[in-house]
């Protein structure tokens, strides 16, 4: 187990090719190369999927292993969990990248156990230790009230998942040159045992949230469902999307969809305006990446003030009508 | 339906940041005076579940908390929502910090408990925010898992699962016994009722020592863990607040659209 050597980048799809988490990983895996050696490897499974393998390579692999199977649609878990133990066993892999996702948040534990590999989950930065000879991971913890920084071990692979838009971009050039190598036959398929039935998109109202210059959200300040019909009118005029923090998603006045935070969306717009939100700090790691945050709460000790760049000490019942007024005024 | 649910005692995640501190020589968090430790928020959230699958098919449900002595107090909480028995599994041998660890101990502590159907825990721990000792438990059992649960069913011998997305959902069918960790969306956890706490008081609980379940090699080199920390430290989200003035509300407003109007431009 001394002598691992290379990177395993766990690709996933998006809307248009690669997701954006993946091509991320594939910007942050070339980094990585002086201390893990190798090449970096880009894994895609699904039905049809040889036709992203060459965006894999513009974006950074040296090698596209492409699984064609559909089956691996109906135990998605199962079937990535089989392909990455073995693929990483077969090729010695010495660290194994994923996003964060929907996917990577269940395959990475999984993986881990059976490879026995140390394991890291929801890095914000991932980095190498030349002289250590480590890799060196970033995490929010306890929260995001805490941060915590890891270092891997020699000699035992490293699975690691990165939260989405935490690296800085990511270069795709036409002109880099990879294998591309159909692994379908050569995956010996591992017991299945949890059966996926349907997925269904819930579709976010108005705006899609992670993508948005502006976000208006509202907090457990709000008060109700109603309140939060003041929050749309101020997203619809700004022409942004409608977020909120836990509280409203747990008292059921939101969707589970919108919600900003640690547990739930994590998203940098250019202006964040947060409307009645305290500013737990779970909260406030799901925006730091907002190039200006505005605060409106009554509570002029509010947490949310610290974080912010401007804010408004004011009760948002009062304060909001007279906003869209002005609002609708410039709009005419 | 035999119902385990793991709970996990925690440092409150409620804590306002000016009472949360850092041993950053020791690289450990410094527990605030008088403020006792509570249940997991999403285990609170599991024993849920765990009740209302008990009152739909019936069962017993079990409460399982690795920790401190003192995790007894999540266990007895557990009891009076409802709960029917309660194990703590504690030794001084085990480093709590690390859920990779936990998940093995938990796996030796459900080999001694034999009979399960289902196993049960919130998605993630709010102190360390891992959410891995579920599925890790699942491959150390070689049982099927789904994570972030927001509406579970169970029948007969399996179990249908409804997964929380980033966009949307996905429900997810098992064979029993399986393991499901649960998430906030499936809503609150009830209030203990007085007569729940009265009897929750008198129940005995046993500690489970690692000689009791067989883990006294938790900490060998199968379990390479999640590798050195080698800090912890407490981050700075300040930014220098710019308060908008005006007497009333209208001049406030127009204050704000002026500088969100100027801000848009501003940006690139």
């Amino acid at each position: 187990m001394a002598d691992l050597k290379g990177i395993l980048v766990v690709g996933e799809l998006g809307k248009e090719g690669l997701a954006s988490i993946t091509r991320e990983l594939l910007g942050v895996a070339r980094e990585l190369l002086d201390v893990a050696e190798g090449e970096v490897n880009l894994m895609l499974i699904g039905e049809d999927v040889s036709s992203y393998a060459e965006e894999g390579i513009a974006f950074g692999a040296d090698k596209v292993y492409v699984v064609n199977d559909v089956s691996a649609q109906e135990f998605p878990c199962d079937f990535y969990t089989h392909a990455v133990d073995q693929f990483c066993r077969k090729a010695g892999i010495s660290l194994c990248l994923m996003g964060h996702t929907d996917l990577g948040r269940e395959l990475a534990p999984r993986a881990a156990a059976r490879l026995r590999g140390c394991i890291c989950m929801d890095c914000v930065e991932i980095r190498s230790d030349v002289k250590e000879k480590e890799f060196v991971q970033l995490r929010p913890v306890f929260g995001g009230k805490a941060m915590a920084e890891t270092a891997s071990q020699r000699g035992v692979i490293q699975i690691v998942t990165v939260r989405h838009k935490s690296m800085s971009g990511f270069v795709h050039r036409s002109d880099r040159r990879g294998d591309i190598i159909d692994w379908s036959d050569q995956l010996q398929k591992g017991p299945v045992r949890t059966r996926l039935i349907e997925r269904k998109t819930e579709e976010q109202e108005g705006v899609n949230i992670e993508n948005a210059p502006i976000i208006v959200a509202g907090g457990g300040g709000i008060g109700g469902k109603e309140g939060f019909e003041l929050i749309r009118e101020l997203g619809r005029l700004l022409k942004g999307a409608v977020g909120a923090s836990r509280v409203p998603v747990d008292e059921g006045w939101v969707h589970h969809n919108i919600e900003i935070g640690q547990t739930g969306k994590i998203v940098s717009p250019d202006i964040y305006v947060a409307v009645a939100i305290s500013g737990a700090t779970q909260h406030i790691t799901g925006i730091l990446g907002s190039k200006c945050i505005v605060a409106v709460n009554k509570d002029p000790d509010a947490n949310i003030f610290k974080v912010s760049d401007v804010g408004v000490v004011a009760d948002y019942k009062e304060l909001l009508p007279y906003v869209i007024e002005h609002l609708r005024g410039a709009s005419k | 339906m035999e119902i385990i649910v793991l709970v996990k005692e925690v440092l409150d995640p409620d804590l306002p940041p000016s009472k949360f501190s850092v041993d950053t020589k020791n690289n450990r968090v410094i527990p605030p005076e008088g403020i006792p430790p509570v249940i997991s928020p999403y285990d609170a959230v599991a024993i849920e579940a765990a009740l209302r699958i008990k009152e739909e098919a019936g069962g017993r449900i079990t409460v399982v908390s690795l920790g401190n002595p003192s995790a007894e107090a999540v266990v007895r909480k557990a009891l009076a929502m409802g709960a029917d028995a309660g194990i703590v599994v504690s030794d001084p041998s085990f480093d709590l910090e690390d859920s990779y660890l936990a998940a093995h101990i938990l796996t030796q502590t459900i080999r001694k408990i034999g009979k399960y159907d289902l196993i049960l825990c919130g998605r993630q721990a709010v102190d360390w925010d891992r959410g891995v000792t579920g599925p890790i438990m699942a491959e150390y059992l070689a049982v099927p898992v789904a994570t972030l649960a927001r509406a579970i069913k169970v029948s007969d011998r399996s179990v249908r699962v409804e997964r929380v997305l980033a966009d949307g959902h996905e429900t997810l069918e098992m064979d029993l016994p399986a393991i499901i960790t649960v998430s906030n969306e499936f809503g609150q956890a009830r209030i203990p009722s007085a007569w729940g706490v009265i009897k929750a008081v008198k129940e005995e609980i046993p500690v489970w020592s690692a000689k009791d379940i067989g883990a006294e090699d938790a900490q060998n080199k199968d379990n390479p863990g999640e590798g050195r920390l080698r800090r912890l430290y407490i981050p700075s989200y300040e930014r220098k607040c710019e308060f908008l003035t005006g007497e009333r509300p209208e001049e406030l407003a127009a204050a704000l659209v002026k500088k969100i109007y100027s801000r848009e431009t501003a940006s690139p």
